[in-house]
């Protein structure tokens, strides 16, 4: 018998998500999604300390859990990133370390522990170039970490720039520019200085009035979205030196400005946050249970960038909402992660509102 | 009497019916379950003698779930150091369609520099995580000016990733055990 059930999407300006696959297998809260970079992988990973790789056959419309990594970590895991090439598979976990996986032998298997962090690793992610990889602790320290050709982890520097718990780290989409987001309400920007070889902090930005849970930045990488424990969302624009609009510089750095905030939309602390860089689209990730999809308007101007709110699923799991990830290739397909134990996919659908 | 606490109920008042979505009807190789909330999607009818009847049982069920817990010094609960009151507990939403149950827990440290007061919000949250029937959001906080550094530990005690860490810290664990354990009377 085919039962209809009616999805709790509620009828907004111009879209809608419709639940693709609800998806079980994790045990306890699921704390992260990753797609790889081609889209036909994703990893997601949570309290029961392992990795799950979820793939769809050919003709199959049904994403199916073909792979488990266990054993990798001791205690939760938090997050997990693919590398560029999509080879490797870092998992950020609870017991202090980072995993590096690859499939040299077919299957995935763990072949590096990256060790140096006094307690909790939040949150790691991998540089556009491949080469470089960064990692961050509730010890208030990003480390980055220097791959080589024979798989080799080398630190290559500790950057103790935030006063607490740092959530989040995330790569620039083209330059080895590392932002990180903490529970010192900050975001902080840091990059190389040639010179010295020594990581810098070359931006902090400051307005969010609690942690900063997630970070993503657009596909151009001069504008930054944000998200926090103050219920807002945040977009930062990035000005360079000489900028037209005059906005102050200092040391030849860009200054990034808030443009943007998006209150009164979450009834909650927002997760995570995820910037399509396909459709533009933004997600985000709430403890209200709720997914929802921001989008700029089309009379929007870049130092006072407007976003409305074009989508909002009630009740996308039934707790806690705490990863959203679009899919990279495919427009519109969305996986999320829930403290229900449950991941989710979702395909956006752009819609001409009918009365 | 452990089993009772280990039992966190995350019930789901389930419709288990396959979920069938749009062209997605063909080829669904297993049922694709969400459960939905029947509590909450009644709540939208109900007349309002009913639901402060509801608010006042949700009350109660919060009160007796953390007043027994054990302070960690002393050899006596909660209710009885009067770190924890039934007027500190607050209904700020009892959920519908579109929102989830929220409620807010207040107390009240014995001593303005008392060092445990954040195992304390810790072994409330994880006892009520573990005893709740459904999945409600609790917010807890120290009672405004109680405490020297209030802020922070309101931060700490709210932030689900600090809990969830510090629940997998072996000693930290044990400790807030031994307090949310309940006594045979």
């Amino acid at each position: 018998m085919k039962v209809l059930y009616v999805c709790p999407v509620e009828m907004a300006a111009s879209g809608r998500l419709d639940l693709v696959d609800s998806l079980t297998g994790h045990r306890g809260r699921v704390w992260n999604v990753s797609w790889n970079p081609t889209g036909t992988v994703f990893a997601s990973c949570g309290e029961d300390k392992t990795v799950r790789l979820w793939t769809k056959s050919s003709g199959q419309r049904t994403w199916m859990n073909k792979t488990v990594l266990t054993d990798g970590h001791q205690r939760t895991i938090r997050e997990v990133a693919w590398s560029p090439c999509g080879n490797y598979l870092a998992s950020a976990s609870f017991d202090a370390t980072t995993a590096i996986w690859d499939r040299k032998s077919g299957e995935f298997e763990c072949n590096a522990t990256l060790e140096g962090h006094e307690n909790e690793v939040k949150s790691v992610c991998w540089a556009k170039s491949g080469n470089l990889l960064a990692t961050c602790s509730r010890d208030k320290s990003v480390w980055v970490w220097e791959t080589s050709e024979d798989d080799e982890y080398e630190c290559a520097a500790v950057i103790n720039a935030h006063s607490q718990d740092v959530k989040k780290v995330i790569w620039h989409p083209h330059d080895d520019i590392l932002a990180s987001s903490s529970y010192d309400n900050t975001i902080k920007l840091f990059r190389e200085d040639i010179s010295d070889n020594d990581w810098i902090n070359c931006g902090t930005l400051a307005s969010h009035e609690s942690t900063v849970w997630g970070i993503a930045f657009d596909k151009t990488g001069t504008r930054l979205a944000s998200c926090s424990d103050d219920k807002t969302v945040k977009i930062w624009q990035q000005y360079l030196p000489g900028n037209p609009e005059g906005v102050v510089t200092q040391s030849n750095e860009p200054t990034w400005k808030c443009v943007c905030t998006l209150s009164g939309y979450h009834s909650r602390v927002v997760y995570d946050i995820a910037w399509c860089h396909q459709t533009d689209l933004i997600a985000t990730a709430c403890g209200d249970d709720a997914i929802r999809v921001f989008k700029e308007t089309p009379s929007s101007h870049k130092n006072q960038p407007e976003f409305e709110l074009i989508c909002t699923v009630h009740r996308a799991h039934t707790q806690d909402v705490n990863s959203v990830a679009w899919n990279p290739k495919e427009a519109g397909l969305l996986a999320s992660a829930g403290d229900d134990s449950r991941v989710n996919l979702w395909q956006f659908k752009e819609e001409t509102i009918i009365f | 009497m452990l089993a009772l606490l280990l039992n966190k109920t995350k019930t789901f008042v389930g419709m288990n019916e396959v979920m069938v979505h749009g062209d997605l009807i063909d080829n669904v190789n297993r049922a694709l379950q969400r459960p939905s909330n029947f509590l909450n999607q009644e709540m939208d009818e109900l007349d309002e003698e009913s639901i402060s009847k509801r608010k006042q049982d949700l009350k109660d069920q919060v009160y007796d779930c953390i007043r027994t817990i054990k302070d960690p010094e002393k050899p006596s609960t909660l209710e009885d150091l009067e770190v924890v009151y039934e007027d500190g507990i607050q209904v700020k939403s009892l959920g519908g369609a579109n929102s989830p149950s929220v409620i807010h827990v207040e107390f009240n440290p014995t001593v303005p520099h008392c060092s445990l007061a954040t195992l304390i919000g810790l072994c409330m949250r994880i006892k009520l995580q573990r005893t709740l029937l459904q999945a409600i959001k609790v917010d807890i906080t120290i009672k405004k000016g109680a405490h020297d550094t209030e802020d922070e530990i309101n931060k700490q005690v709210n932030d689900k990733e600090r809990v969830a860490a510090a629940m997998e810290n072996p000693n930290l664990r044990e400790m807030v055990e031994n307090c949310i354990r309940e006594c045979d009377d």
